[in-house]
């Protein structure tokens, strides 16, 4: 997707100097972007899947991860959701500081998950937690907005289905379980979760800040491309670590056994109060759908 | 993704299994037997569960006699004009673990879906002779691509969730729970799964 098939991003009166995006650019991006996910894994994911199908041994664990390849193709081909749960959208969104959108960006990102699920047949999931009656078109979205530098807006759509998002908890543990309590945590989470989350599963790891910040940790965890380390070498090794010991004793492909039960572990981290230790770990199936768009 | 780099699953090979069956057909189900569904599946979810349950404790009738069927815990995603239905792959089954032992009760001869089963729901299917399945969880379009036939059974107004009658051909799926009272996932975490 480019700007040129988004049309024209101009229209509205802004401040002298900034970018102005219509909400209707906005609406049109997150439309296709829902499309596109339930639709097209990222080369990324289909990479990690090649390389666990070669992984394994002929059998079970095998000929399950090569449905998975072939389900990818299908999906694609066919255009019918890699997943039936087509998820929960959670939008990311990066607001340059010089760019206006002339309108109601939330709305517009509602708007734009309204029209995908809907024209691209995508399942509606999304309930009152009470009453469980279903809203019909799958909003409301869960929404993240960041205010960064420059003149563009980022949008990252990642619709996270549940059998995995349920998996998921955070522990608030105290600073002295150190390394070896941040490990046997995530580890204890993905051999309890089994094969409720789908294995090969990707694993998001939020560790720090507070409550509320080590659970949107690990959610973005899962933003990075499959595979590729974090930064820090400390933070890098103990990623390794953790893959190693999670496919060491875990399930496997989809609880059958065999050596995936991870494609891979990500971990984001931000410092934390000196009395804390929080750690999320937040479980993504291998239909690990996401999209992003630059406007 | 290259076509080159990845083959079609071999499936051809594996023994058809025709639903819904019989207690000499599920007697003959071992835990960790990899086989393809042909036949007649009834789907359900949170929502038919918990109604099915309701019409129970009414002492109304259900809309369909469970006796003798296999349920699939599957919520498909909308179908396009001029297909069957969408994606179709199994959901997570512990949700359902609450309601399952009444359903057995009433004569369900077995349960497809993903994910372990509680110890009481476990007991149930000892107690009620029967099996349960696991399919490919995340692989909906594939599996939607098995099913032949979707015609509505009930609750209409549970959108997604509705119980539909499936015609399915050649769904693959793992024996987990046998008459035997085995768990292939635990089989799987103490080394005993069976080798080939």
């Amino acid at each position: 997707m480019n700007e040129k098939d988004l049309g024209p991003c101009s229209g509205g009166a802004g401040e002298p100097g900034r970018r102005i995006i219509d909400t209707s650019t906005v609406t049109a991006a997150v439309r296709e972007l829902a499309i596109a996910a339930a639709h097209d894994l990222e080369p990324d994911i289909l990479e990690a899947l090649l390389a666990a199908r070669d992984r394994e041994e002929p059998g079970l664990a095998r000929t399950v991860v090569e449905i998975l390849l072939q389900n990818a193709e299908i999906a694609s081909r066919e255009r019918i959701p890699v997943c039936q749960d087509t998820g929960v959208a959670v939008v990311f969104v990066e607001l340059g500081s010089e760019v206006q959108v002339a309108g109601d960006l939330a709305a517009a990102i509602q708007e734009g998950v309204r029209q995908g699920y809907r024209d691209g047949y995508l399942r509606s999931s999304v309930c009152d937690p009470l009453t469980r009656v279903n809203s019909g078109d799958n909003t409301p979205a869960v929404l993240h907005l960041a205010s960064v530098a420059g003149d563009r807006l980022t949008i990252r759509f990642l619709p996270k289905g549940c059998g995995s998002e349920n998996m998921s908890a955070v522990a608030m543990l105290p600073p002295a379980a150190g390394v070896e309590g941040i490990v046997d945590f995530v580890c204890q989470r993905v051999q309890a979760a089994g094969s409720n989350p789908c294995p090969p599963v990707l694993v998001g790891v939020g560790l720090g800040g507070t409550f509320e910040k080590a659970a949107l940790l690990a959610k973005s965890a899962l933003l990075r491309p499959l595979g590729q380390p974090h930064p820090r070498p400390d933070v890098a090794a103990l990623e390794e670590r953790l893959l190693a010991r999670i496919n060491a004793e875990g399930a496997g492909v989809q609880g059958l056994g065999g050596r995936t039960t991870a494609l891979a572990v990500h971990l984001e981290i931000f410092p934390t109060h000196i009395a804390s230790l929080p750690v999320a770990v937040n479980i993504q199936c291998h239909a690990h759908r996401h999209k992003e768009t630059v406007l | 993704m290259s076509m080159l780099r990845y083959q079609p699953p071999l499936l051809a090979s594996l023994p058809e299994v025709a639903v819904p069956f019989g207690p000499e057909v599920a007697a003959g189900l071992a835990a960790g037997d990899f086989v393809r569904l042909t036949g007649i599946v009834f789907t359900g979810r949170d929502q038919t569960h918990r109604r099915l349950v309701a019409l129970l404790d009414a002492g109304q009738p259900l809309p369909v006699d469970l006796a003798g069927q296999l349920l699939y815990y599957v919520g498909p995603s909308p179908a396009r004009p001029g297909r069957v239905v969408g994606a179709a792959g199994p959901t997570t089954s512990y949700r359902m673990d609450a309601y399952t032992p009444r359903l057995l009760a009433c004569g369900l001869a077995g349960m497809l879906g993903k994910g372990a089963r509680s110890a009481p729901v476990r007991r149930a299917m000892q107690e009620h002779g029967a099996v349960y399945l696991a399919t490919i969880g995340g692989a909906g379009a594939f599996l939607g691509a098995c099913v032949k036939a979707c015609t509505l059974v009930a609750f209409a107004d549970a959108g997604p969730e509705a119980m539909l009658r499936l015609e399915v051909k050649g769904l693959p799926a793992v024996v987990i729970n046998d008459l035997a009272g085995r768990d292939y996932y635990e089989m799987v975490q103490k080394g005993l799964r069976p080798t080939g």
